[in-house]
């Protein structure tokens, strides 16, 4: 469809901040959240890929179609790891079964 | 029949060259689809042995060289920035500029590769490549182990995927250099981006999740 031509200052945009996201990962890294630090990880890791999808895969700008597919994929890949936790973490609840 | 915008690069099953973008682009994403259920599998897999084995993965991971991650981590996304500098080259019908992006994009896979290589070997000289050779001092080293396992295999994964890439962007830079594509036909160009960004998306994940485990908790 969209015949939308992403120029380049918004690739380098998007370039600049994917960088500066990666030194603050890495810097949060060192520093101890406890808990959290996975969660910030997770949260910075997660942000920089919508860019990457949104910008230099064009999301963005593709059809409903496209966009949907794409989400609906993540929606699966959610359902697949929570399920699979849900299983791994409530075993034992049930005495005399679990371990 | 057919009354859409004809182009040398319009094929017959299609009414327009816009409809038949967009087949190629859907079909692409649906086979990226497949991809993130694939990988998807394995970083199922990593969440449930890390909320088992915290420790044993913190312990495994501080002997990961974040430098080396850290530097492989701004290769990948430098190359999905010339990446796409190569589609906005070919939508605008710079072949030279086309061809030059393309080439940077190879020679930084080239260069992730590297230093991934360089990373697989320090680990190897340390004993950490899971099998009969495999030597942990610190407690716990069987599941430690089970971290360096899935390490090399989603490691290894995303560096054949890369190796792939290196290949579908060499046969680009070819036929783009003999002029096979059309002046304003840049779908290809397009769909091997897709292609190169999914592995760049795939190493914003690795690097955390593998590198930033538990540094915090530890130096040296």
């Amino acid at each position: 469809m969209t015949d939308h031509i992403v120029s380049k200052k918004t690739y380098a945009l998007i370039f600049a901040t994917l960088l500066v996201l990666t030194g603050v990962t890495t810097a949060i890294g060192y520093v101890d959240l406890g808990r959290m630090n996975v969660v910030v990880a997770l949260a910075i890791a997660a942000f920089k890929g919508v860019l990457v999808v949104l910008f230099f895969m064009h999301l963005a700008y593709s059809r409903r179609l496209t966009q949907l597919t794409i989400v609906a994929a993540f929606l699966w890949l959610s359902l697949l790891i929570a399920l699979t936790l849900a299983d791994i973490w409530s075993r034992g609840w049930i005495v005399g079964t679990g371990k | 029949m057919a009354s859409g915008t004809r182009t040398l690069a319009l094929r017959h099953q299609f009414a327009s060259a816009e409809q038949q973008k967009d087949a190629s682009t859907l079909g692409m994403w649906i086979f990226l689809v497949t991809e993130i259920m694939f990988f998807g599998g394995m970083f199922c897999m990593y969440t449930v042995y890390r909320s088992l084995y915290a420790t044993a993965f913190g312990a495994g991971s501080n002997h990961l060289d974040v430098t080396l991650g850290a530097v492989s981590t701004v290769v990948l996304i430098a190359s999905s920035f010339t990446m796409a500098l190569a589609v906005n080259s070919a939508e605008t019908g710079n072949r030279r500029a086309l061809i030059t992006n393309l080439i940077i994009t190879i020679l930084l896979a080239a260069g992730f590769l590297v230093t991934e290589m360089w990373e697989w070997y320090q680990l190897h000289q340390e004993h950490l490549m899971p099998g009969s050779g495999f030597r942990f001092e610190g407690p716990d080293p069987g599941h430690v182990q089970i971290f360096f396992s899935m390490y090399f295999s989603m490691t290894g994964l995303h560096a054949s995927h890369v190796l792939i890439g290196i290949g579908l962007l060499t046969v680009t830079a070819i036929r783009a250099a003999r002029g096979t594509f059309p002046a304003g036909y840049s779908t290809p160009i397009e769909i091997a981006g897709l292609y190169w960004h999914f592995v760049d998306l795939v190493w914003i994940f690795l690097f955390p999740l593998y590198y930033l485990v538990a540094r915090h908790a530890a130096h040296g």
